[in-house]
């Protein structure tokens, strides 16, 4: 879908339609706190009570694991776990693989339970998946037609320098 | 693999500390932790043995300021450097966009960082990746001890195609930053011809 060293674009309207899918996904599956993470590591959004979440750590544990799990797959001859699900005393975590490269994660409570998340979760990832192909050549054709204006094809030295300052 | 966000107005790219086992990669990341100002550093995880040896990776996300209205930020990852985990750090190195090559300057670990220096272009290759592509420094570390092997000699065995290169002291700092910054510059400067 993108080549390794391609970069991974967002754009506004797309992240709005995924902020609408988890939104949902949020309420109709009871859930505390839903994040869409980047196979990388990157948070792409959040919703729900994520106030007093390290979400940057979360992102990056989640994308670990994500790969971890996914050797063992590899070594045992699947082509990778596409749900995990890590029970805990009071919250629990489903974590899923949309679209091949993105991560969806829902923490949820006694509110809930596994099996209505699993439905949900089933539903919000074709419309996510939807969201991510439409994504995927949106930055295709922008690249095809020369590039967007990248915000850093003016970068200076000095403005490198002056993050570090 | 950068990301940039352009509803957040963010960007998003991932370095990765290599070198052989006890060379410095988690000193370097504890340093510029130390070094950095809170707001603009999150925690640095490590998920190590009781031991403080590196079991899959330390994480330190940085947020270093804004470059014509993205915020700019650099997510910091080691790898373990023992050989016995080579599959890990295959996963690490996943949607890389730049590599830190830290080196231990003792003589006793020349072969060791020789060895995982090919471990680097294997894996690297693996995922699709020419180191020589790749923003790409080196960091010769333990410069303070009195057992180094001289920089001309590290510097055709490890740094043939001449890519910048630092002499360190991780546990002083030294070098640190200008490492860090090197590695940085290199990112935004491949982001500017539009990778
Ligand atoms: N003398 C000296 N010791 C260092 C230096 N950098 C790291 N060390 C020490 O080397 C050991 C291993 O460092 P660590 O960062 O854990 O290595 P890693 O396996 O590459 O993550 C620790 O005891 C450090 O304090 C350095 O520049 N000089
Ligand atoms: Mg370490």
């Amino acid at each position: 879908m993108l080549g390794p060293q391609s970069s991974f674009v967002m754009y506004d309207e797309e992240l709005q339609r995924i902020n609408i899918v988890i939104e949902r996904l949020l309420r109709e599956a009871n859930a505390k706190v839903i994040f869409l993470v980047d196979k990388n590591g990157q948070m792409i959004s959040g919703v729900g009570e994520t106030e007093h979440l390290d979400t940057t750590s979360l992102a990056s544990l989640t994308a670990g694991n994500i790969a971890a799990t996914g050797g063992l797959a590899k070594l045992i001859g699947e082509k990778e776990f596409s749900i995990l699900f890590h029970e805990g005393e009071k919250d629990n975590l489903h974590i899923s693989i949309v679209a091949q490269r993105v991560i969806l994660v829902v923490i949820f409570d006694q509110r809930s339970s596994l099996g209505l998340v699993r439905l949900r979760v089933r539903k919000a990832s074709d419309e996510l998946t939807t969201i991510f192909e439409d994504l995927a050549k949106k930055t295709a054709e922008i690249q095809a037609s020369g590039g967007h204006n990248s915000p850093f094809a003016e970068i200076t030295d000095d403005d490198i320098d002056s993050l570090f300052s | 693999m950068s990301f940039i966000n352009y509803a957040s107005r963010e960007i998003n790219c991932k370095i990765v500390y290599y070198g052989p086992g006890l060379c410095g990669k988690t000193t370097n990341l504890q340093h510029v932790y130390q070094m950095t100002d809170p707001d603009a550093k999150g925690k640095m995880i490590s998920l190590a043995t009781e031991t403080e040896r590196t079991l899959f990776f330390d994480f330190l996300p940085l947020a270093l300021g804004e470059i014509r209205g993205f915020k700019t930020r650099f997510h910091l990852y080691t790898v373990p450097g023992q050989v016995f985990y080579d599959a890990s750090r295959k996963l690490i190195l996943k949607g890389v966009d730049g590599v830190v090559f830290v080196a231990d300057a003792q003589e006793e670990r020349l072969d060791a960082n020789i060895e995982s220096m090919e471990n680097l272009k294997v894996n690297l290759e693996e995922q699709g990746y020419q180191l020589e592509n790749l923003p790409f420094v080196i960091q010769y570390n333990k410069y303070d001890l009195p057992n180094v092997t001289p920089i001309e000699e590290l510097r055709e065995l490890l740094n043939p195609n001449g890519v910048p290169e630092f002499k360190g002291c991780a546990v002083t700092g030294e070098g640190v930053f200008e490492t860090l910054k090197e590695v940085a510059k290199l990112i935004l400067m491949e982001l500017k011809k539009g990778g």
